[in-house]
């Protein structure tokens, strides 16, 4: 009986939910395959089109942003698990700091480092290099993405490798693995959770920007989420296109989340095995 | 082995600087007498007497830092109840509100922002709410309530069931188990939530973005909007002053936490 009561406290939030969270994405849904005039329509979707090199280019970036992530928190979450348990609270408070300053000023920053008159170039051209075209570069846009996403590899990489039994890798060692085996067979496969965590935390956030694009790539390196803002607070209000691309934004999150899913699934099972 | 060690450190050391020489940059052109972003000039405070003198900056603060305290103390309460109500749940109903509770975190920034600002577009055209500060309150409390469901929902599964049925045995009436018992077992998850809340409404800019309106302006926006102006290095105070602030705070946090932590091992 009492257990009965208690569901009820949940009320509130379940209403909360379905007002606030379902039915949104469920206009999003509506808005994608209607027309201005309201009636049922395809048009949104099909002209989508016109933006593939837009979305490929979104795809490229966040795509090679999440790779080099991936490369550059690995050797530090592993290094992190070997230390002592104050050094890493001290290590991970380190990488969170930034964190805690709004983005916006973290990619100014880079702005003006990047700049044709700023820092960095002063600086080369000390030694008479440069000036180089840095700012509104893809490069500046894939530099932005690493810069404020990587402690989100970082964490869950580090999380999940302090779990990992350090005398499996001594075993490895042991059994006449060299570095690359330990790394390849026994160092990867146990972190993997942690990999693919760190994956979707970094890709999701670099697909869907639209400010690092707009504030470090300049107007030539727009991405998908500078075309679906343009849709909702740009000059061309069109909600419904808008829609139909967040739409298209949602599946190929989930398309590449199911590919990087299945792969965690082939490699238990080739461990099985 | 000693050479690897070396290594290992320099490695660490290069990722730190590429993490904090940005902010560094930022921090020392805050004093800089002239409006250059490369050349240091001469040494002023002036960018911080503009700041706290610039109306809009301390209105958006001020409206950052009330939103922050009223999304997240909503987000609490409700995400509290929540988490006792879904506790109670069978498998299955448990499982397809955990996937609902999860979308805001999973959904990019921008999805959930521009799906709220469909909905308010639409409360503005039937029933004439503006969009402001009551919707963009709504949109935080939404994004803040997973943070806390999933702080508050592990401690319930840690607490020992028989507990309450304890309190009831010894009087008490539900009510008085839920706040006397119940509520000090799973008040380090109701904190953390809190905290997790607070940050996130205090930082977001995304949702923010979609869900304010014209007009209503929070600290983040307004960022924003100094931002593409390009060169104001009142943002660069600024930076300096949020960067303090965060340092003081997590020190602190972690003074505490690792005193804590000693206390937790004195009696063992």
């Amino acid at each position: 009986m009492k257990s009965n009561k208690s569901i009820f406290a949940s009320v509130p939030y379940l209403i909360w939910m379905a007002i606030f969270i379902l039915v949104p994405l469920g206009m999003v849904l509506v808005f994608a395959f209607t027309s201005r005039e309201g009636g049922f329509t395809f048009d949104n979707i099909l002209g989508i089109g016109k933006y593939a090199r837009v979305f490929l280019k979104s795809i490229n970036l966040s795509v090679i942003a999440t790779l080099i992530c991936l490369v550059l928190a690995f050797p530090i979450a592993y290094m992190m698990s070997k230390m002592s348990e104050v050094a890493q609270r001290t290590v991970l408070m380190l990488l969170m700091l930034p964190m805690w300053m709004s983005f916006l000023l973290r990619t100014y920053a880079w702005m003006t480092l990047l700049e044709r008159e700023g820092l960095i170039n002063k600086f080369l051209g000390l030694f008479g290099i440069g000036p180089f075209t840095m700012i509104n570069t893809q490069g500046a846009v894939v530099l932005g993405m690493v810069y404020n996403f990587l402690p989100f590899m970082i964490m869950p990489l580090h999380s999940i490798m302090v779990k990992i039994d350090k005398s499996v890798i001594e075993a490895a060692q042991d059994l006449g693995a060299n570095g690359f085996h330990v790394l390849v067979r026994v160092l990867i496969p146990l972190s993997l959770p942690g990999i693919i965590t760190g994956i979707t935390m970094v890709f999701v956030p670099s697909v869907s920007t639209f400010i690092i694009s707009r504030m470090l790539g300049g107007g030539k390196n727009i991405l998908i989420g500078d075309l679906i803002e343009q849709q909702f607070l740009g000059s061309v209000y069109n909600p419904n296109v808008g829609s139909a691309m967040s739409l298209v934004l949602m599946v190929i999150i989930l398309i590449i989340m199911g590919i990087i899913n299945h792969f965690d699934d082939e490699e238990m099972e080739g461990m099985l095995i | 082995m000693r050479k690897t060690r070396w290594g290992s450190k320099l490695y660490m050391g290069l990722i730190f600087a590429f993490l904090y020489a940005p902010i560094l940059v930022l921090i020392v052109f805050s004093f800089n007498e002239s409006k250059s972003r490369a050349l240091f000039t001469g040494f002023t405070f002036k960018w911080y007497e503009q700041l706290f003198q610039n109306e809009l900056i301390m209105t958006s603060l001020f409206n950052s830092l009330l939103m922050a305290l009223c999304s997240s103390l909503i987000a609490v309460i409700m995400g509290t109840m929540a988490a006792v109500g879904i506790n109670r749940m069978g498998k299955k109903s448990k499982a397809a509100i955990m996937n609902v509770t999860y979308l805001p975190v999973l959904n990019p920034e921008i999805v959930t922002g521009i799906s709220m600002m469909l909905l308010f577009v639409w409360f503005k055209n039937v029933f004439q709410i503006p969009l402001g500060f009551g919707t963009v309150l709504i949109a935080h409390v939404t994004f803040c309530l997973p943070y806390v469901i999933l702080n508050v929902l592990p401690k319930f599964r840690q607490m020992d069931q028989n507990l309450f049925e304890a309190a009831l045995d010894l009087g008490c009436t539900p009510l008085q188990a839920f706040f006397k018992v119940v509520i000090p077992q799973i008040m380090p998850g109701i904190v953390s939530g809190f905290m997790m809340a607070f940050t996130f409404s205090l930082d977001d800019f995304v949702v923010t973005y979609f869900t304010a309106g014209n007009g209503f302006q929070m600290l983040p926006t307004t960022i924003y909007s100094m931002v593409r102006k390009k060169v104001n290095p009142q943002i660069n105070a600024l930076s300096t002053i949020i960067f303090l602030i965060v340092l003081a705070l997590l020190i602190v946090m972690n003074v505490v936490e690792a005193k804590r932590a000693k206390k937790v091992e004195k009696p063992l």
